[in-house]
């Protein structure tokens, strides 16, 4: 099967800027190669700063890459002017970690999800809407939701309506930033259940990026770990238990999946 | 063992904006020892951060503590007056919150903002509080203290921002710090270092602490007791390892069946979907008669809708609200 997308070589850079100069580049994102095969999902896990979320930043085209390469249907999106861009992007789309950050709180949940649609001039209001309507139901909420605002809505119900807004644009690959980060365990499963049935019903690919290494082995055919903008282990989710690198072992003794580490410590 | 906190019978009201109340805490009552880590483990809306709150004082304008004792080394901080109250704020009890950036001062050095606490508590000049100082920060940084002392919350990374707050709360030599979601905006590395930190500090200097989270997963190895919360009242209680491998709350019992499991080899279960809780929580607008899970209940039985569960002492000091076991 072809990939839905391949990465070879990524490089980003951020430069920081002094008051008076260019102060110094910092590499995000260092080399980085990977593919994801449809209806698939890779688990990028990685402390904070690793570049996980640059990298995101750089597949979504919404940050310009140093070097590399990107092949998205056929073509390399790093390549691309902002006009082509624009034309691939509906089929990638991101969601984001804190849905009361990334939804507007005054906008109906109706103006929220039509609005990809409207800004892409596909389609009339009306049909805007109608669409939304169908996408809220594909996420599990009740059209009795499309005038409820979005600072009335509980995190579980923003996360649902911006993986709506997501899904209208019927993309092939969704970038997931630490989209259940945020939530409540009860609430994680659910979602999470969401992202099961939906990569079933459309074969979405999924880019997911988490540091629940737990959840990462639940949901992922394939986990990379990050650090320091690298990838430094790589393999079917089962890598888990054959832990070579120290980057690798030290992420997850740290992580809930083994909670028996703290043990050691807490001898008294 | 030497009780530190005793709460009976708390119960806090937040008044809403239609004249409504909003009964965010009801009947809590637990007990605390010297240098013990008592859990709180509940889902948004549970009362956890009222709680955190309340144990200081601490609650919003339209909060109010309507019932019940906190005894604090068995002073009432319910009954105190504003002059008591500050003294115990930091010497008998003090609070690290969840977002370490919004509670450090931007524009003061890490070192002054702890010079502070002290001036704030007496006793000590300005260069005894700047020793004093010094030292605290060592205890919680392991050798760049120096540095930090004269830095800004700006040059810390979320962890080092943390362990400076940390330090302000260990300042004045509290005997129980109540640490409302301090590791919920950290990685899980530093989230685990952070855990050791309480630990060394529970062992060094005998702090008991309060630690509330939504995360079981971080308790196992960490916390001596657990303590569930649900819709504002305590589900069930006890030591660790009993709560979370042999829940005996149905609430318990279903929030942990939400994580993905683990096998024995360490692989997870792929794909499959997980078990979800029913219903949603319920609104704390009215009191309920019976058990507040009671709707989402999946052991319910035809009592639960009247009777209000009293907690029943199983052995081993677990107390479970559930009228499957008899009071």
């Amino acid at each position: 099967m072809e990939p839905i997308i391949r990465v070879e070589d990524l490089v980003k850079r951020h430069t920081r800027r002094g008051l008076w100069s260019r102060v110094a580049d910092f590499t995000a994102v260092n080399s980085i190669s990977f593919s994801i095969l449809p209806g698939t999902t890779l688990a990028l896990v990685g402390e904070s700063g690793s570049g996980k979320s640059s990298l995101a930043l750089c597949l979504a085209g919404l940050e310009r890459v140093a070097s590399g390469r990107i092949w998205f249907e056929g073509r390399d999106l790093a390549a691309l002017g902002e006009k082509e861009l624009r034309e691939v992007r509906p089929r990638i789309q991101l969601v984001f970690q804190d849905p009361a950050n990334s939804l507007n709180p005054r906008w109906t949940v109706e103006e929220i999800v039509a609005e990809p649609l409207l800004v892409q001039n596909r389609v009339s209001r009306r049909e805007g809407d109608a669409r939304a309507a169908q996408a809220l139901e594909r996420v599990g909420l009740a059209a009795e939701y499309l005038d409820r605002r979005a600072r009335d809505l509980s995190g579980g119900q923003r996360q649902r309506v911006a993986i709506a807004r997501a899904l209208i644009l019927e993309p092939k690959l969704l970038i997931l930033d630490e989209v259940l980060s945020a939530l409540d365990c009860s609430i994680q499963a659910q979602i999470a259940n969401l992202l099961v049935e939906m990569q079933r019903a459309y074969g979405l690919a999924y880019l997911f990026i988490t540091h629940d290494l737990r959840m990462a082995a639940h949901l992922a055919d394939e986990i990379a770990v990050m650090s320091e903008g690298k990838i430094v282990e790589q393999g079917a989710a089962k890598i888990l238990q054959g832990l070579r690198r120290s980057e690798m072992r030290s992420l997850v003794g740290a992580s809930p999946l083994k909670p028996e580490t703290l043990g050691e410590v807490s001898q008294r | 063992m030497r009780q530190i906190l005793e709460v009976r019978d708390l119960r806090v009201a937040y008044g809403q904006r239609d004249g409504g109340v909003w009964h965010a805490l009801n009947t809590v009552s637990f007990a605390v020892a010297a240098g013990e880590i008592l859990a709180v483990l509940g889902e948004s809306g549970s009362g956890k951060s009222t709680l955190a709150a309340s144990l200081l004082r601490l609650l919003p304008g339209n909060g109010r503590i309507t019932r019940g004792e906190i005894l604090l080394k068995g002073a009432d901080v319910v009954r105190m007056s504003a002059v008591q109250l500050r003294q115990v704020r930091g010497s008998g009890v003090a609070i690290v919150f969840q977002e370490p950036s919004l509670a450090l001062h931007p524009t003061i050095r890490i070192g002054m903002q702890i010079c502070e606490v002290l001036r704030a508590h007496g006793g000590l000049n300005k260069r005894e509080r700047s020793v004093r100082a010094r030292d605290i920060l060592a205890k919680v940084f392991l050798n760049d203290a120096e540095r930090i002392f004269s830095s800004y919350p700006h040059e810390l990374s979320g962890g080092q921002q943390q362990r400076a707050l940390i330090a302000q709360a260990i300042a004045c030599k509290p005997a129980l710090i109540v640490a409302d979601e301090p590791t919920a905006s950290l990685d899980s590395s530093t989230q685990r270092e952070i855990l050791t930190l309480f630990l060394s500090l529970r062992d060094e200097l005998g702090i008991a602490f309060v630690f509330i989270t939504h995360n079981p997963a971080l308790l196992s190895g960490f916390a001596d007791r657990v303590l569930v919360l649900y819709a504002g009242k305590v589900a069930e209680v006890g030591p660790t390892h009993a709560v979370l491998s042999s829940p005996q709350h149905p609430y318990t019992q279903a929030l942990l069946r939400c994580l993905p499991q683990v096998d024995g080899g360490g692989a997870v279960r792929r794909n499959a979907l997980l078990p979800v809780i029913g219903g949603a929580a319920p609104s704390l607008a009215v009191l309920s008669r019976g058990c507040v899970f009671e709707p989402r209940c999946e052991d319910r039985m035809e009592i639960c809708q009247i009777r209000d569960p009293a907690a029943a002492m199983l052995a081993n000091r677990h107390e479970v609200a559930c009228l499957k076991f008899p009071a």
